[in-house]
């Protein structure tokens, strides 16, 4: 099924959550209501004709002046894959966790939370993955600032 | 008597210093005495800030960094990084180029699983498969050397082609160690596939149902072990993948159930014949040109996104890059294929024995450079 296609199987079935099309992009994205997302991915997940077993990665972007979820999907049955977006404000960003519908968002959503600070609600286990769990700030933000020391261990050796 | 015995369950820490852990990986076991009740993976011991890096370094700059994601197949990295940016660059890469990046990939294919049917073995308590595996890796590690001057982080697959022509002699070596490594496969197999201890530690214990290795969106041996035919080479080509003749390896539970331990590496293990294969038809196959593109010193990469896959050694290796118009790109995720596979763990160690749970870790083969970045 072409990316077109499921656009429109997916805005028939859920027209709310359905904001954008865009084709400008590599691959195609659909941009989703983030409102909506569990809705949508359980229905890409169990509609016969879309069948998208497999969630592939579940990123953050940080734009500066707004948050991007963007989730992959493939499906082995048919051979097509889609991308998904959700945009998120840049203050207190915080979306619904699919990590119910597909378990492999459980590490991803902890990874774009400890990462990107984006509070995915309802998730099982909400904690940091890569940083200590004393850490300060969210490390890939563009405006993150390195700390000066962490625990007495020197941090920025600027000059 | 024994039941009323009173029993503790212990929290036992396995690494982040441990002969088999792959790795850097702690994990919390929950014992109670040889049986672990659950198991819980603790990473980011090696976490090396690469999609930070990624964002303050060139293009160009970057792909060294990319060697050292999954350590032991780095020109997979490479050829995997240079695709997506090549992609969103519009870059043309010349065929003989293309060629020779399959020829490393799959020479480090093997090179990767020689070293996983090693380690394996070894985890199992069987020390002369380490020794046997490395002797033809140790081949191999030369003829990269040669090719690349480097033994495991080879910065081979550059942006715009590969980096360094092969010479007749150096195919007239591959050639060699390709002919080496079919008539020792049959010793390796020999040596641990049919052995009753290796089978009796390895049968029917942690096995993945196909559903559950698909929804912890495991790809690599570990899905195929569990009877999914999933190869990105063959779902989305890419290089010339599609115009050579090799076979998807699939687990069938010849020893025991599907998507066991034993399923999982014995899927590695026909993948080295099956890369031995296609080394053979890109040599035979291999096109006149140039290796390399004209690439511009600084290249600039105007605003897209691309998402690219490639088939890892583990699994589905994927680059999701957003350029912005500028040399450097704007956000630079990695899909380490070891990532999703050691999320399977907290479900898979579960009242199991001791002895168990390093089988299964042994065999989903996780690198940490990658789970980590």
């Amino acid at each position: 099924m072409e990316a077109k296609e499921i656009h429109e199987t997916l805005k028939g079935r859920l027209p709310e959550a359905v904001l954008e099309f865009r084709t400008d992009t590599m691959d195609p994205i659909i941009v989703i209501e983030p409102a909506h997302i569990q809705a949508v991915v359980t229905f890409l997940r169990d509609d016969p004709a879309l069948r998208f077993e497999m969630l592939q990665l579940v990123t953050g972007v940080d734009w500066r002046d707004r948050f991007e979820v963007v989730y992959h999907l493939t499906s082995l049955t048919h051979g097509h894959r889609i991308a998904l977006k959700a945009v998120l404000p840049h203050d207190n960003p915080h979306i619904a966790s699919v990590a119910g519908i597909f378990p492999t968002a459980n590490w991803h959503e902890r990874e774009t939370y400890d990462l990107m600070g984006i509070v995915f609600d309802g998730h099982p286990d909400p904690r940091r993955i890569f940083m200590p769990d004393d850490w300060e700030g969210h490390p890939l933000r563009k405006d993150y600032v390195f700390p000066d020391a962490y625990h007495g261990i020197p941090g920025n050796f600027e000059g | 008597m024994v039941e009323t015995l009173r029993t503790e369950e212990i929290l036992v820490n396995m690494g982040p210093q441990h002969p088999s852990t792959h790795g850097v990986l702690r994990i919390l076991l929950k014992t109670d005495g040889e049986w672990v009740r659950e198991a819980h993976p603790y990473i980011g011991y090696l976490h090396r800030c690469k999609e930070k890096i990624g964002e303050n370094v060139t293009y160009i700059q970057f792909t060294p960094y990319t060697d050292r994601l999954d350590y032991l197949g780095a020109v997979n990295n490479n050829v995997g990084w240079a695709m997506a940016v090549e992609r969103l660059a519009k870059i043309e890469v010349p065929p003989r180029a293309a060629w020779l990046r399959v020829l490393g990939c799959e020479l480090n294919r093997i090179a990767s699983h020689l070293l996983s049917y090693g380690t394996f073995g070894m985890e199992a308590g069987a020390f002369t498969p380490f020794f046997y595996g490395f002797r033809e890796r140790e081949t191999l590690l030369s003829i990269f050397d040669k090719l690349c001057g480097a033994r495991l982080t080879y910065h081979y697959g550059r942006i715009g082609g590969v980096m360094r022509d092969l010479s007749p002699d150096m195919a007239a070596d591959i050639r060699a160690f390709l002919d080496d490594m079919e008539r020792k496969w049959v010793e390796y197999n020999d040596l641990l596939s049919d052995n009753e201890i290796f089978i009796h530690r390895t049968a029917n214990v942690g096995v993945i149902p196909a559903e559950l290795a698909i929804a912890y969106g495991l790809t690599g041996p570990p899905l195929r072990g569990s009877g999914v035919a999933h190869d990105i080479r063959r779902a989305e080509p890419y290089a010339c993948y599609d115009q050579l003749d090799w076979e998807v390896c699939i687990g069938c539970g010849l020893k025991g159930t599907v998507g066991d331990t034993w399923d999982r590496y014995w899927v590695r293990m026909l993948e080295i014949l099956q890369s031995v294969k296609i080394c053979r038809q890109v040599l035979d196959g291999l096109p006149d040109g140039p290796y390399q593109a004209k690439v511009p010193r600084v290249l600039k990469v105007p605003a897209n996104e691309v998402y690219f896959r490639t088939e890892a050694p583990r699994g589905e290796l994927a680059f999701y890059l957003i350029s912005d118009g500028t040399d450097k790109p704007w956000r630079c995720r990695i899909r380490g294929p070891s990532f999703c596979n050691l999320s399977i763990l907290q479900e898979i160690v579960r009242d199991c024995l001791l002895a168990d749970a390093v089988m299964i870790v042994g065999s989903i083969d996780v690198v940490m450079g990658e789970v980590d970045r």
